[in-house]
């Protein structure tokens, strides 16, 4: 059965984007028909992340107004042939997505997908609502900061009020990811570290990004960080939190302030 | 004022300490008269036919400020006033130099606020306040949220940075406080708040209120219980 997973924050600039990319390329890699979707209508970037921008040809909105079918808008990925984006628009502004395009958009995914994954604009206006309205799981990225966490708590009380889950009365499956963790500025003080985040939150922790160039390398490339270095810190979380979106009872690694950034191993499973 | 006071001689005791005043402000229904006065008398009578008794033993103010009066009328209108059980206790507007044991005192002007009971007779019986209900939620609340609720209120969580809750009676928190948390919000001081861990913004009872910095530091990420003592916001360890 298809899942719907919103990647969430409040908060803009704590790689939303970036985990929407590797997580979905990450599920795509053990053979999952993954679908990304870019609700950050007006300020579009997953295409550029996915390397895909200049395939882009129609949009979230051509096919929510019903002008083109879903299989024209959606643009597969060369690399991953399980992974599919479908784009946000750049010209347009978010009003013209309506709660019902939406909706049919996420019928139709859901009969071709195993995941569909939407990118959630920053703030918590409509692009924010109605990117989680349709969601069955959460994934809320946060930056052990003080305001990414107050931003994400709020973010996490509208995931229980604004959404088709919530209205239903049921309550929506929440994980914490958090993003751009750096073990030695956490150790000296200057970031929360990863009980605080979690003690303020409450959520179950999904898993740990560790801060990384990688990224930002990955993001320049255009290729998700699970596509362009395996290898590498920032993409073995990744994986590892994609094993735990699909059920799997993958070890948590936390990243230490030893020159190899996974010399720790503690005895914490995610929960 | 103008009586002198005793000068107090050698023989008498010290003056006692009992005389004491204070400033106070009250609820008070104001009755605005209009020219003329014999038609308005006749309409407050038809009134008062259907609800009789209304302003009997309520502080009543008579505003003449709309009135083209002579003191002698003035004394009149309070008179047929009193004749139909309606007391006056004040004059606005009225012209101060009239003032005399025979007239209210002139109240300076206050501020209007709605009569929440004007259409009710004495007969009906005085509203039953509901009593107030408990209320206990399971969750955490989260930043942004609001609570409200009148009675008392139980938290299963934590109340997160930038969420409020409100409630009339007390408020007990099984999580860490870290939002704005207002208790006894209708004037009971009798309120408490109570958490498990004290880390909020804000505190307060009946409108009694401590921020953050104000709290004990040694209670800070403690169990703490919050109440008003001689109407200061005490904060206590909660053992």
């Amino acid at each position: 059965m298809a899942q719907v997973v919103v990647v969430t924050s409040g908060k803009g600039g704590v790689g939303k984007t970036t985990t929407t990319a590797a997580l979905g390329a990450a599920l795509a890699q053990t053979g999952q028909r993954v679908a990304v979707v870019d609700f950050d209508v007006g300020l579009r970037n997953l295409d550029l992340v996915l390397g895909a921008e200049r395939r882009v040809v129609y949009d979230l909105i051509y096919v929510s107004q019903g002008n083109v079918k879903l299989s024209q808008a959606l643009i597969r990925d060369k690399r991953l042939e399980t992974l599919y984006l479908l784009a946000a628009s750049q010209t347009r502004d978010k009003d013209a997505l309506t709660d019902e395009g939406v909706a049919k958009v996420m019928g139709e995914l859901r009969e071709s997908f195993d995941w569909i994954i939407c990118d959630s604009p920053a703030g918590i206006e409509r692009g924010a609502t109605l990117a989680m309205r349709h969601a069955d799981i959460a994934v809320v990225v946060t930056n052990p900061e003080v305001s990414s966490v107050r931003d994400s708590d709020r973010i996490v009380g509208l995931l229980d009020a604004k959404t088709d889950m919530a209205a239903r009365g049921e309550r929506m499956e929440k994980h914490l990811l958090l993003t751009r963790y750096d073990p030695v500025r956490a150790g000296r003080g200057d970031m929360l570290n990863v009980d605080d985040v979690i003690d303020i939150l409450s959520l179950p922790l999904l898993g740990i990004i560790p801060e990384s160039e990688e990224v930002l390398r990955a993001s320049n490339l255009g290729a998700p960080v699970t596509i362009s270095n395996t290898k590498s810190a920032p993409a073995r979380a990744y994986s590892d939190a994609a094993q735990r979106l699909m059920g799997e009872d993958v070890p948590m690694v936390f990243p230490s302030d030893r020159s190899g950034l996974f010399g720790k191993l503690f005895g914490r499973r995610a929960a | 004022m103008a009586a002198a006071a005793p000068q107090p001689s050698a023989a008498t005791p010290p003056p006692s300490r009992s005389f004491k005043f204070h400033g106070r402000t009250f609820l008070a229904f104001v009755l605005k008269p209009e020219m003329p006065i014999g038609r308005w008398i006749d309409e407050a009578d038809s009134w008062l036919s259907r609800s009789p008794g209304f302003f009997s033993a309520k502080p009543v103010v008579v505003d003449v400020s709309r009135l083209l009066l002579t003191k002698g009328k003035l004394a009149k209108l309070i008179a047929d006033l009193g004749s139909r059980g309606i007391r006056v206790m004040g004059l606005l507007g009225a012209d101060p130099a009239w003032v005399d044991a025979d007239l209210p005192p002139v109240l300076t002007p206050g501020r209007a606020m709605e009569p929440e009971t004007s259409r009710e007779t004495c007969e009906a019986p005085a509203p039953v306040k509901p009593a107030s209900s408990s209320l206990v939620i399971d969750s955490h609340v989260r930043s942004g949220q609001t609570l409200f609720h009148d009675g008392d209120l139980t938290i299963i969580g934590s109340v997160s940075s930038g969420a409020e809750i409100v409630a009339t009676g007390s408020i007990h928190i099984y999580g860490a406080l870290r939002g704005r948390v207002l208790a006894g919000a209708d004037g009971n001081t009798a309120a408490h708040i109570f958490c498990r861990r004290l880390a909020g913004e804000l505190v307060a009872i009946d409108g009694y209120y401590r921020m953050a910095e104000d709290f004990p530091s040694d209670l800070l990420e403690e169990p703490a219980h919050v109440s008003l003592e001689d109407g200061v916001l005490t904060i206590k360890a909660l053992d």
